[in-house]
């Protein structure tokens, strides 16, 4: 196991994160999605953790790493799934995820995406509207 | 019988392994789901500080039991070049590598019993244990 699969459906990629990561595995996902946007053209990414049992502060860093560069790549990244017992102890951890915008579920992360990407497509080069949505998410 | 193991920690992919095996002694020993959470990602944070800053080590799991309660304790240990300021290692943001630095105050957080030795030069050991409530 040393690659995550990346699924593209229209603009939008799709990744589900089934397995405890180690180091390298994280970070190869980190190139690889910087790549796919690219290739792909694609302007959204919906990473699901709903799988993952624990998030340390590494994975923590990556999962920001990656919306950071998707968003330098004009692409919006929502973390889905995220389990209670996760989110609980991130935040004891002292880590609240700035920067990264979550959902609930699947379903729900892409209604985030769907409504932000309707936004800039009907504003065209509307790069001020993505930092305040960022921020409100804080 | 209660689990004792000691495992080494030489690479990223030994802090999945302790992962893994912290969590299956605290499933073992019924700790609530968020205490078991709790406990592997602290175990986490400290596994990767040995790597990162001891130059790799060991870890111990130790199941506990005491009276009516039950636990688990975790020692890490590494023959690193220690810790010079353990006051201002344990404070949230300060770190000299490039983590986040939230590993060791974080894992202080997660834990009900937290204790640092560490002599420079010598290296670094860190005690934590979580506790059924």
């Amino acid at each position: 196991m040393d690659r995550i699969p990346i699924l593209k459906m229209g603009e939008y990629l799709l990744v589900t994160v089934q397995v405890d990561m180690h180091d390298r595995l994280a970070m190869t996902l980190q190139e690889d999605l910087a790549d796919r946007i690219v290739k792909a053209r694609a302007r959204a990414v919906l990473i699901d953790i709903s799988a993952l049992e624990v998030v340390d502060s590494f994975i923590g860093r990556m999962l920001g790493t990656i919306a950071a560069i998707a968003r330098v790549l004009d692409a919006e990244t929502v973390v889905v799934g995220m389990r209670p017992a996760v989110a609980i102890t991130l935040v004891e951890l002292g880590l609240a995820l700035p920067g990264v915008r979550t959902a609930l579920n699947v379903e729900k992360g892409m209604e985030i995406l769907r409504r932000s990407l309707g936004k800039s497509e009907g504003n065209g080069a509307e790069a001020s509207v993505q930092p305040a949505d960022v921020d409100a998410q804080g | 019988m209660l689990r004792d193991d000691t495992l080494s920690l030489r690479s990223s992919e030994d802090i999945v392994l302790i992962r893994q095996a912290v969590r299956a002694t605290a499933v073992d020993l019924r700790l609530t789901l968020v205490d078991q959470t709790k406990i592997v990602t602290a175990a986490s944070e400290l596994a990767r500080n040995t790597l990162d800053y001891g130059g790799g080590g060991t870890v111990r799991i130790q199941g506990l039991q005491e009276g009516g309660r039950r636990g688990l304790r975790l020692t890490f240990e590494d023959k690193g070049p220690g810790i010079p300021d353990v006051e201002r290692a344990l404070k949230d943001g300060y770190t000299t590598g490039n983590g986040l630095g939230l590993g060791l105050g974080g894992a202080r957080r997660l834990s009900s019993e937290f204790a640092l030795e560490s002599r420079p030069g010598e290296g670094t050991k860190v005690t934590i244990a979580r506790w059924t409530s």
